[in-house]
């Protein structure tokens, strides 16, 4: 799928150099949305809210309240919580905590995500669309598709690629919704795996540097030792005890 | 308020709100770093880690029907899905199928 295509495929040869900033803006917002279809993410979103448009379903959420739920919160992991919390009776506070500590990765995610897109004519104004649009499929593939971009079209690209993957979301939501009574449960069971396992793959697969390499791996071994234990905000304390980790692996070593 | 509104009211404060903090808190602290600052490559390392902390939480303390499936039909079908992404030139979408397949098999083949 996503794989198989270059990176610079998505992006159309812009006719002349003398091209107006608002076209070729337009343009790449256009290459973005069209990469996020060729993405592997496309698939999996849609699979995923596949699981989600079932679980709204079953909770007695209406599609509607599904899809401004998808456009606002834009995380799976968080909306799982809040259909499954709130449709369950839990307290409002208690959703809203579980929320926020599951979310915890938004910040190093955006922080990292900020000097890819940043160019020197870049507006902190610009800059608020892409980072409500930050979810683990944005940011995966914006450092793969990104890159090769000159800056000036990187904030359109992105914005185009969110919402394209937003997209295929609302589709899987529309079709969970309508299948959820007739979904065997294995098969919701594997929609709902699509989550961690495009994860794993797809983050193994950005992380080209030791850091991130020793990252993944420690985090992936720490966070089911403090789950274990019961150590509260282990979410954050793995990303701060794996991540520095593996910083301080990478320095000793003076390895990039 | 009318009673269509309340459930978009609480999307917004349980949902939307505790959520977005975090993406807004990282356009405030990430005001100015540059791409190859070492703050930049740690905070990247750290993304990386609590990512990782998502998958593990995830496979092992799963949510609604994914919970049905036993806990090592899950981590064997992660490790299926790792190895053919690994073994077949790094492709996400052959280590997908793979732990998907994988997780279905043994899901029939392991009833809860």
């Amino acid at each position: 799928m996503g794989d198989g295509w270059p990176a610079e495929s998505a992006i159309p040869v812009p006719p002349a150099p003398t091209e107006v900033p608002s076209h070729s803006s337009a343009a790449a917002f256009l290459a973005g949305l069209l990469a996020s279809f060729r993405s592997v993410f496309a698939l999996v979103l849609i699979g995923t809210y596949v699981g989600i448009g079932a679980l709204a379903h079953d909770y007695g959420f209406s599609l509607p309240w599904l899809m401004a739920s998808t456009v606002l919160i834009w995380a799976g992991p968080a909306q799982v919580i809040v259909i499954s919390a709130l449709g369950t009776g839990a307290a409002l506070f208690e959703v809203a905590l579980a929320v926020f500590l599951s979310a915890v990765r938004f910040l190093p995610m955006v922080v990292s995500l900020l000097p890819l897109l940043r160019g020197p004519r870049t507006r902190f104004s610009d800059l608020l669309v892409p980072a409500h649009f930050t979810a683990a499929s944005m940011w995966v593939e914006s450092f793969r598709l990104l890159p090769p971009l000159p800056r000036e079209r990187r904030i359109p690209f992105c914005n185009g690629l969110a919402i394209g993957f937003m997209l295929s979301g609302h589709i899987g939501s529309v079709v969970g919704f309508y299948l959820a009574a007739s979904l065997p449960a294995l098969l919701t069971a594997s929609l709902l795996f699509l989550t961690p396992m495009s994860f794993l793959v797809s983050t193994a697969r950005n992380s080209t540097t030791l850091a991130n390499r020793l990252a993944l791996a420690l985090g992936l071994v720490i966070s089911p030792l403090l789950v274990y234990f019961q150590v509260g905000l282990d979410l954050i304390w793995t990303g701060v005890i794996a991540g520095s980790a593996a910083y301080a692996v990478r320095r000793l070593r003076g390895a990039t | 308020m009318s009673p269509e509104l309340a459930p978009y009211l609480v999307l917004v404060v349980v949902g939307f709100l505790p959520n977005e903090v975090w993406r807004l808190l990282g356009l405030v602290v990430g005001r100015g770093l540059h791409e190859d600052s070492e703050v930049i490559i740690w905070v990247r390392a750290v993304a990386v880690a609590v990512l990782a902390a998502v998958i593990a939480k995830l496979t092992l303390v799963p949510p609604g029907a994914l919970a049905a499936v036993p806990l090592l039909v899950r981590l064997a079908a992660i490790g299926c899905g790792y190895l053919a992404y690994l073994l077949l030139r790094r492709s996400v979408f052959a280590g997908l199928v793979a732990g998907e397949a994988a997780l279905i098999l043994g899901g029939l083949l392991f009833p809860s």
